[in-house]
């Protein structure tokens, strides 16, 4: 109890009021509409749309992109933490500012690099299509863009937990014979597992909702390169909106997941950062 | 194992943390590496284990040179100030870590690892933690369980840094008389920092005084502190008492004196007494304390038996002579 709480009980109940107001209309009332909108003409409808082969290869692309940009975000993440928390070296700063990056600049703005690097007008792309290399415009622009926009999300999740937790247990594991992978799978990685998880989990999250970035340097073929946001827009813009609110419907699930695991993570996770502090 | 030292240096950017340091340990002996903060011992112990490198010199183990040899290949237990217990672990399953890491051909089957740790669980006399967390224990079993980890991978050398340093006054000396008998029984090469001079003087055989990165002293506890090689030693292991005189040949000489050097009396026994008025008196403990200022205004300390005091009855703004027995260090000015 708070000594120095002097709100009258009205007070309170106005102000967790507005709290759940304001929850349901500009969180609840969305996914309602998103679900019942998608539903609205019927269970095999929603299906059917979701199995349009233009929807599935934009399923299939988004998965995809999620499995590579997630597992390099993760080793990245796991290097770059490891580089800052455990080493002091020239340039730590300016490596910290480049990995929160990608979370300053605009999606957009992160696609504009590519197309200016990687496109038929940019630094690269020319020299890159004479030896038969195509980016921009490919489903390797998605993932390249993708990478580039989610790959903050691992690294500051472990930064701040390897900070906390120092080098002792590593040096003590290799008085003790351990070699340097043995270290880091038997006591770093356990000393950090649940920071990574939860990472890889908002990674993951970003990786298949990106929008801005992807639009850019996507092209918008339909059925090649189209992504599950990219193509709720086109299905949108189509005047499709069952359709296009039944893909947004599996957007809105990985998002309640994600929340769910999340939810259980920070749950594990602080009673592990608990017994951090406490030893 | 015997360990010594050849010449180490080490810097960390322009900070000198070991200027030429050459040491020798004999094979069973229990060093204690004594010095301030920032002395470099720990960075000391810390070359010797292999976690640090140095800039040049030598460390040999047995006469061979470990330079090349990677930490894991040292055969050293480290005892870390903080523990360093792995926290995600059982207290038995941090004592088999390095049984369980070995190569497979060197590595012990699970059963005698089993044995293993269990009996040294009860070398440390906590038979009964084995099931529980770190965090569960508390910090003088955290320090055992982190020994009895050390030695399960039957070093050669024991390093520990500070190895008392976060416990509370009571656990430390119960634990540093525990490791003194433990040392005793084992006999294993050790090699321990601290910066509590009492701490080395009990349990060491011989005594490293360190200080900005040099040694000063190396002796026994009662060489280093009877007979200190320099002022900072002097200083350093106990409370001292300062005088400048002019000797007979007209040098000038800083004289000091320990506060246990001093006879009391009420009356001028001879030419070095010097008068004082007593200030303060504490008789709590196996001597009695004595603050005293004296006629030129410095402040002295003098420390005389139970008995004594009793017998001599002083008390607050009394004024006596003080008259030394003996003189544990002269430093002459030229």
């Amino acid at each position: 109890m708070s000594l120095a709480r002097t709100e009258t009980p009205g007070v309170r109940r106005i102000l967790i009021g507005i709290a759940l107001l304001y929850l349901a209309l500009f969180i609840f009332m969305p996914l309602l509409i998103v679900f019942s909108t998608a539903l609205q003409k019927g269970i095999i409808f929603y299906f059917k749309s979701l199995a349009d082969f233009d929807t599935v290869a934009a399923i299939k692309l988004t998965v995809l992109t999620a499995l590579i940009a997630v597992p390099l975000n993760l080793v990245f993440g796991i290097a770059a933490s490891w580089a800052i928390a455990k080493f002091d070296f020239r340039g730590k700063n300016i490596l910290l500012t480049l990995i929160d990056l990608p979370l300053s600049v605009s999606p957009v703005i992160s696609g504009l690099i590519y197309v200016l690097l990687f496109g038929l007008q940019g630094l690269l792309g020319p020299w890159l299509l004479a030896h038969g290399w195509r980016i921009i415009f490919t489903p390797t622009a998605i993932v390249l863009a993708t990478i580039f926009v989610t790959f903050p999300m691992v690294a500051r999740e472990l930064i701040p937990v390897m900070k906390a937790q120092g080098n002792d247990e590593e040096e003590a594991a290799i008085t003790l014979g351990a070699s340097g992978w043995k270290t880091f799978w038997y006591i770093t990685l356990p000393n950090i597992k649940w920071g990574l998880l939860y990472g890889v989990i908002l990674c993951n999250a970003r990786a298949m909702g990106e929008f801005g970035a992807v639009s850019v340097v996507s092209g918008h073929v339909r059925g090649f390169t189209n992504t599950l946001p990219l193509q709720i827009e086109i299905l949108y813009n189509d005047y499709n909106f069952t359709a296009a609110f039944a893909a947004a419907s599996l957007l809105a699930l990985l998002a309640l997941l994600t929340l769910v695991i999340k939810s259980l993570i920070e749950f594990r996770f602080k009673t592990e950062l608990k017994l951090v502090r406490k030893h | 194992m015997s360990i010594e030292i050849k010449h180490v240096v080490k810097k960390f950017d322009s900070f000198k943390a070991l200027d030429d340091v050459s040491l020798k340990v004999d094979k069973g002996e229990l060093v204690a590496l004594l010095g301030p903060s920032g002395s470099g011992k720990t960075t000391l112990l810390r070359i010797i284990a292999g976690l640090e490198t140095a800039d040049s010199g030598e460390i040999l183990f047995h006469g061979e040179n470990a330079g090349d040899k990677k930490v894991k290949d040292r055969q050293v237990g480290f005892v870390f100030q903080h523990y360093a217990l792995f926290r995600h672990m059982t207290v038995f399953d941090n004592i088999a870590f390095g049984l369980r890491v070995k190569p497979r051909k060197d590595r012990l089957s699970e059963d005698k690892i089993k044995a293993k740790v269990n009996e040294l669980l009860h070398l440390v006399q906590l038979d009964w933690v084995s099931a529980r967390f770190p965090s569960q224990l508390s910090g003088g079993q955290r320090q055992r369980i982190a020994l009895a980890r050390a030695l399960a991978i039957e070093p050669q050398v024991l390093l520990l840094d500070e190895p008392f340093g976060s416990l509370d006054a009571q656990v430390r000396k119960e634990l540093r008389l525990w490791l003194r008998r433990f040392h005793d029984d084992l006999h294993i090469t050790s090699l321990f920092v601290t910066h509590d001079q009492e701490e080395a003087l009990e349990v060491a055989d011989r005594i490293v005084v360190m200080n900005k990165g040099a040694i000063e002293q190396i002796g026994t506890p009662q060489d280093v502190y009877h007979k200190p090689a320099s002022v900072f030693v002097l200083n350093f292991l106990g409370n001292v008492n300062l005088f400048r005189g002019r000797i007979i040949n007209g040098k000038t000489a800083n004289l000091y004196i320990r506060p246990h050097q001093f006879n009391i009396s009420r009356s001028s026994q001879g030419d070095n007494a010097i008068q004082a008025l007593i200030k303060h008196i504490n008789p709590a403990g196996a001597s009695v304390k004595i603050e005293l200022v004296s006629e030129t205004g410095d402040p002295l300390h003098a420390e005389i038996t139970q008995q004594e005091f009793l017998l001599l009855k002083l008390s607050k703004d009394e004024s006596v002579y003080l008259c030394p027995r003996d003189i544990t260090f002269c430093e002459y000015e030229i």
